[in-house]
């Protein structure tokens, strides 16, 4: 077993490290170097940095099974968190630059475009818990803590849909995205008690 | 043997251009008097045989929008030709992978005039002409490019389609082994499209060699492809190998794979809905704010007539 305690910089470093996709884009519109169509690329990349902060999420449990290392579970907060910074922005672009907060087509956009329904789903699931986050709330809410927080396999999968559907023919990257939440919700249905072989064919 | 005459908007232009994409591969613009230009065609179709590698005069028109041109760098740069790869970038990266010499277009069905064409014997140098089009995506960008071309109905008519050709069906290129997007099934290989007689006919549809004053770079469908301003961008096939007439309507790329989105007319309607984007805006590439997408792409005083009587949310 290793020592429950880790080093201290391990997370202001972690922190950082997430930070690093969003000072990019920064930095990005900052010099104009966005490509033809920046606003674009800023929706589409915090979309997929969106998904891979949630997959990143769903990793822990599995991650410290496997290596028998608990003492990652207290970086699954700030990944989770990441996941809805990420998100917020990506709601931000298409509000503002999509459709210039014109409500009424939001409205619609919402109940006519599959892909739009799927997205502001996964969004509205995951406010709660990003709410929900702090260490008080888990304490507040006890037992109830686990059962709302498992709303993240609905919103990732409303994510995945709202991939899917965007899609107009080249499926390979959403079915790379799938793929790897699928792996990871297989390895949690693995028994606790097994041997630490992987549990996926 | 090189001669160039300078244009306005070419200055910009050439700062931008790819050296390897357009290395002997240029097409020189002449503006003023049709006797000038008629001169520097042959003096240049002389030094430069090979097929596709067009030069001529060009004379403006009046189907040009004055509306401010996107930037050459934008309209080589971001790019739905899915053969090139799937994403905006790819296909001017993966430019280099077509093939446009040597090049042949197969006439075949209904006409009297079927058999194999050089792009001259289609496009002849002497006769092109500037168009400055708004190009409408189904994605909901638009962008305003001068094109190089001549009438598709001019080089139809030299075929002498049969009463029995209703339809124009144009192939694309097929060649899995050099083109990156055609080795994975996202699409039904070859590209397909089709235009019914009367809007391939229609002095609007461009057959088109070039784009800013230059030959087509391989990323916008070089060496030959049609332009259909009033449809979404995906009627207006590239690389074109093939055109057929005939009598019923032909299958369509789009349509096969997505039947529901696409249709066969595809005409720029901001009333018909579509499910992955409203179509009733569409951000201007270089623009920030959105601007009304209008019906037939601003081109409803020259066609609307072509569909008259006919329910456009049906035959969107």
């Amino acid at each position: 077993m290793r020592a429950p305690t880790a080093a201290g910089w391990i997370k202001p470093a972690l922190f950082l490290l997430c930070l690093v996709p969003a000072i990019d884009l920064a930095h990005g519109a900052w010099t104009n170097t966005l490509g033809v169509n920046p606003l674009e690329t800023l929706t589409r990349s915090t979309g997929t940095w969106t998904l891979r902060f949630l997959l990143l999420t769903l990793l822990v449990t599995p991650l410290i099974r496997l290596m028998k290392a608990p003492v990652l579970l207290r970086y699954r907060r700030m990944l989770g968190l990441f996941a809805f910074f990420y998100v917020s922005i990506h709601l931000g672009t298409y509000l503002w630059f999509d459709k210039f907060f014109d409500w009424q087509e939001i409205w619609l956009d919402i109940q006519d475009r599959l892909f739009i329904t799927a997205g502001m789903t996964a969004f509205v699931l995951l406010v709660p818990l990003a709410l929900t986050s702090t260490r008080r709330a888990q304490r507040a809410l006890a037992h109830a803590w686990n059962r709302l927080h498992r709303l993240i396999y609905v919103a990732t999968t409303a994510g995945l849909l709202h991939y899917f559907w965007l899609v107009k023919a080249d499926y390979l990257e959403p079915i790379i995205y799938a793929s790897i939440f699928g792996a990871l919700m297989l390895a949690r249905i693995r028994k606790p008690t097994a041997v630490s072989a992987p549990g996926i064919s | 043997m090189l001669i160039r005459v300078s244009r306005r908007s070419d200055e910009k232009e050439s700062a931008v251009t790819d050296p390897e994409i357009y290395r002997q591969r240029r097409i020189f613009m002449q503006q003023c008097a049709a006797g000038v230009a008629g001169l520097a065609g042959s003096l240049l179709v002389g030094g430069q045989a090979r097929a596709g590698l067009t030069i001529g005069a060009v004379q403006s028109s009046p189907y040009s929008t004055d509306e401010e041109i996107t930037s050459m760098h934008a309209a080589t740069h971001y790019n739905n030709f899915y053969e090139l790869g799937y994403k905006k970038e790819d296909p001017s990266r993966n430019a280099a992978a077509l093939q446009t010499e040597p090049w042949t277009v197969e006439v075949e069905g209904y006409c009297e005039n079927p058999g194999t064409y050089a792009v001259e014997d289609l496009v002849p140098v002497d006769q092109l002409e500037e168009r400055i089009y708004r190009l409408r995506c189904v994605e909901a960008w638009s962008m305003v490019i001068p094109w190089l071309g001549v009438p598709l109905a001019t080089a139809l008519k030299k075929l002498r389609p049969t009463s029995q050709a209703r339809y124009v069906a144009f192939q694309t290129i097929l060649d899995p082994e050099n083109l990156p997007g055609q080795r994975r099934d996202v699409l039904d290989w070859p590209y397909v499209e089709g235009l019914r007689m009367d809007e391939a006919m229609h002095p609007l549809t461009l057959l088109t060699v070039g784009m800013y004053g230059q030959v087509l770079p391989n990323q916008n469908g070089a060496p030959i492809r049609i332009v259909v301003p009033w449809k979404y961008g995906f009627k207006s096939i590239k690389s074109i190998v093939k055109i057929r007439f005939v009598e019923e309507q032909p299958p369509t790329a789009w349509n096969q794979a997505t039947p529901h989105e696409y249709g066969f007319y595809s005409n720029v309607n901001p009333e018909v809905n579509h499910p992955r984007w409203s179509q009733r805006r569409e951000r201007r590439i270089g623009e920030f704010r959105k601007r009304k997408t209008l019906m037939f792409n601003g081109y409803a005083e020259e066609v609307a007539h072509l569909y008259s009587g006919m329910d456009l949310h049906k035959y969107f």
